[in-house]
């Protein structure tokens, strides 16, 4: 009996304590969770709330999420608007007035990159445009390096104590991240000028930091499931303007990338899009390690 | 910073050339000082290294503090082979106009208009105004909900969905079937509104726990328009929910709600077949439970199966008084009480995309009803036949097709069985889109 209850208030103890750690950071994504880690260190309590499976345009303001949000002191999330079908709900539900848009604790990581494809004009009819431009913004490096200063200046902000060793953190990194992005760029010589097939439009800033082209989403629309006859019409564009490789990633069905690489003879690739996304890509590094040799092994 | 530096250096040159005496201190003193200026330097240059490589989007024309603007319309056409206009729930005190399949043929459904933006750093309001195929303009909600609340609390004020129940929040666009449960229609007369106050605590812990108190005037039913000052209804509840691994998340809700009643008026139908209107006063409570739980087998939330289910209790007590208007027999008074309930079990599962299929049962119990009136040999049973003993209950059939998040189509059948020897079989074809800001997706 005595036991039990001892083990009930252990229990109690578990499930009502807060997080002990010095600084809970709430990362809307798996990349900005492994750079947040990179940076804050291991004092740090960061936690993720989509993992490399899940498509992070389709979320709810779940449960969980809503009791993490509450005690976080940072949250990192990509913005452009990625999160706006679940964050904005979030954030009023969570009433914690520090990571609210606006305070230093609030960081969208897409206002400190170049975005790419901007859309001219809004309109739904367009699919899910992001006014904004392409959210997707996490698989160039330099994205990662610009992103890196940034949060490295907000969590000097809100941690003022601890600011000489957030500095010292990103000066290692960003040493070993240009290391890595020359090795990189050495190793991807064989992929500039080479035409792929994306099934969503997220791979474009993988593709411009590359030197690669896209000729074609399998996405009708972005947003919208590849249709049958979209596919055919892509076939037949094919003809005219070839490419090697389909990618995707996780979270995408993999039957349109099979059937039109068969169809036209294609290479289809899932990458890992993020940390998480494949066995070896359990940090940046790996991200883009496995990214490049999957698409090196693509041109095979 | 860039001017504190010297002034610090000076007011620390001055402090050492007192303290020179003791140099023990002063050496103390200056191992202070180039910690500190260290750490200057060290923020100033995080400083002037981040500039933004995009400029965070320029300031915009004044059109930019413009509340943010969401538009849902909706459309049905219902094919009902019992006249709607004798629907009601026997053996129940009629709850309203907002109860029941709606009318037959082609109906526009409401149309919702909502704005909202943040007043200042303190408040954000939301105005939702509902126009119906009436042409009559409804304010759904019109809320302030505070922005910086210390201590994980907020408070809402003005008009409001309540939040007992797990639906009663929800708009009816994000709803997986055209209608309301029937215990929704039967205990609260559709979604329960109040105009008051919510003041709302989410619990520091890692698991989710959220506790709220609300007060209001009491108007919108159970209760009635009363002169008085104070509050004529009261409302709370708990809510928990976790997520099991990656794929599972539930919640579960409790919650209690009461409101006074003064002279609520219904129509009856009494023995010798003529209309009479009867009216309840005293005081109505109801408590409820709720479980949610939602599996994605693919990750995201466009494909996943979600099960929900609520149980409620409503007891009411006071006066029923019998013929208001002197038109039969009446006025007549006595005692009236009742313990009523009801459920209902839902699932519904998007299995692609574009399709989902959600299937529902409802069930009501008339409970026991005591009526003074009748006890006493003043009236028969058949002068409130409203209110004679049934078991309602109902079958709900719905599959949508949804073209992208921002539209639906959705066929529904229900068999309805609410009162006795009356089957009602209902079938709607239902539109439904989302224009303008993005709607939030809420658990």
């Amino acid at each position: 009996m005595r036991t039990l209850s001892k083990r009930l208030l252990a229990l109690a103890a578990a499930v009502l304590s807060p997080a002990a750690a010095a600084l809970n950071i709430f990362a809307c994504e798996p990349e900005w969770a492994a750079l947040a880690t990179e940076l804050a260190g291991p004092q740090a309590s960061v936690t993720s709330a989509t993992t490399a499976q899940q498509d992070v345009h389709h979320l709810e303001a779940r449960p969980s999420l809503i009791a993490r949000l509450r005690g976080a002191d940072l949250l990192i999330c990509t913005g452009l608007e990625l999160e706006s079908g679940w964050l904005p709900l979030l954030l009023q539900r969570a009433a914690n007035p520090r990571v609210l848009p606006g305070q230093p604790g609030h960081v969208e990581a897409g206002l400190w990159v170049p975005r790419l494809d901007v859309p001219q004009r809004l309109d739904r009819r367009d699919g899910d445009v992001h006014a904004a431009g392409n959210p997707h913004i996490q698989l160039d490096p330099r994205n990662i390096q610009r992103v890196a200063e940034g949060l490295t200046q907000r969590l000097s902000q809100i941690d003022p104590a601890n600011a000489a060793r957030y500095q010292a953190r990103l000066q290692d990194f960003s040493q070993r991240w240009q290391a890595a992005q020359q090795r990189w760029q050495q190793q991807a010589q064989p992929l500039r000028g080479v035409a792929v097939v994306t099934h969503h439009k997220d791979m474009s800033y993988l593709l411009n930091w590359l030197g690669m082209s896209s000729v074609g989403t399998l996405e009708p629309k972005p947003g919208v499931e590849p249709s049958g006859a979209h596919l055919q019409a892509l076939l037949g564009q094919l003809k005219q303007t070839p490419a090697r490789l389909v990618l995707r990633t996780p979270f995408q069905s993999e039957r349109p990338s099979v059937w039109l690489a068969e169809k036209a003879r294609l290479t289809p690739l899932q990458l890992p899009f993020t940390v998480g996304g494949a066995e070896q890509a359990q940090d940046l590094f790996g991200l883009f390690e496995v990214t490049l040799q999957r698409l090196l092994a693509g041109l095979k | 910073m860039q001017r504190l530096t010297p002034i610090a250096a000076a007011f620390a040159l001055a402090l050492s050339g007192a303290a020179a005496a003791d140099t023990q201190d002063n050496a103390v003193l200056r191992e202070e000082i180039r910690a500190l200026q260290q750490r200057l330097e060290a923020l100033e240059q995080t400083s002037a290294s981040t500039q933004p490589a995009v400029p965070a989007s320029a300031t915009g024309p004044a059109s930019g503090f413009n509340p943010s603007v969401a538009l849902v319309l909706s459309g049905t056409y219902a094919n009902l082979s019992q006249d709607p206009q004798t629907y009601r729930l026997q053996g129940f005190l009629p709850s309203g106009d907002e109860v029941g399949p709606g009318s037959r043929s082609f109906s526009l459904g409401e149309s919702e208009l909502t704005l909202s933006a943040n007043a200042d750093h303190w408040f954000k309001g939301t105005l939702t105004l509902a126009a119906t195929a009436e042409n009559e303009v409804e304010v759904e909600e019109a809320k302030l909900e505070t922005l910086a609340l210390p201590g994980g609390s907020n408070l809402v004020a003005g008009r409001f969905l309540s939040g007992i129940g797990y639906l009663n929040a929800e708009h009816s666009h994000s709803w997986q079937f055209v209608d309301l449960p029937l215990l929704y229609q039967a205990f609260y007369g559709g979604q329960y509104k109040n105009d008051g106050v919510q003041l709302r605590w989410l619990a520091p812990t890692s698991l989710y726990l959220e506790l709220a108190a609300e007060l209001g005037n009491g108007a919108a039913y159970p209760g009635s328009e009363s002169s008085q000052n104070g509050a004529g209804s009261a409302a709370g509840f708990i809510r928990l929910g976790d997520d099991i691994g990656h794929d599972l998340s539930w919640q579960t809700h409790l919650w209690y709600q009461q409101s006074k009643v003064a002279q609520r008026t219904y129509t009856d139908v009494n023995s010798a077949d003529v209309e009479v209107d009867n009216s309840f006063s005293g005081r109505s409570r109801s408590w409820g439970v709720a479980a949610v739980g939602k599996w994605r087998p693919f990750g995201d939330s466009l494909r996943q199966l979600k099960v929900q289910g609520e149980w409620l209790r409503r007891s009411e007590s006071g006066e029923m008084q019998y013929d208001n208007a002197a038109a039969v027999s009446g006025p007549l008074s006595g005692a009236y009480d009742s313990r009523q309930s009801g459920w209902y079990l839902q699932a519904s599962y998007r299995w692609q995309r574009n399709w989902q299929a959600s299937l529902r049962y409802d069930q009501l119990d008339s409970g026991t009803q005591h009526i003074g009136l009748v006890e006493d040999g003043k009236l028969s049973h058949d002068d409130f036949s409203m209110l004679s003993a049934y078991r309602p209950t109902r079958s709900t059939l719905a599959i949508d097709y949804l073209p992208s998040e921002f539209s639906r189509v959705r066929l529904q059948y229900s068999r309805d069985d609410s009162q006795p020897q009356r089957i009602d079989q209902q079938w709607f074809l239902n539109y439904t889109l989302s224009l303008g800001a993005h709607g939030a997706h809420g658990f």
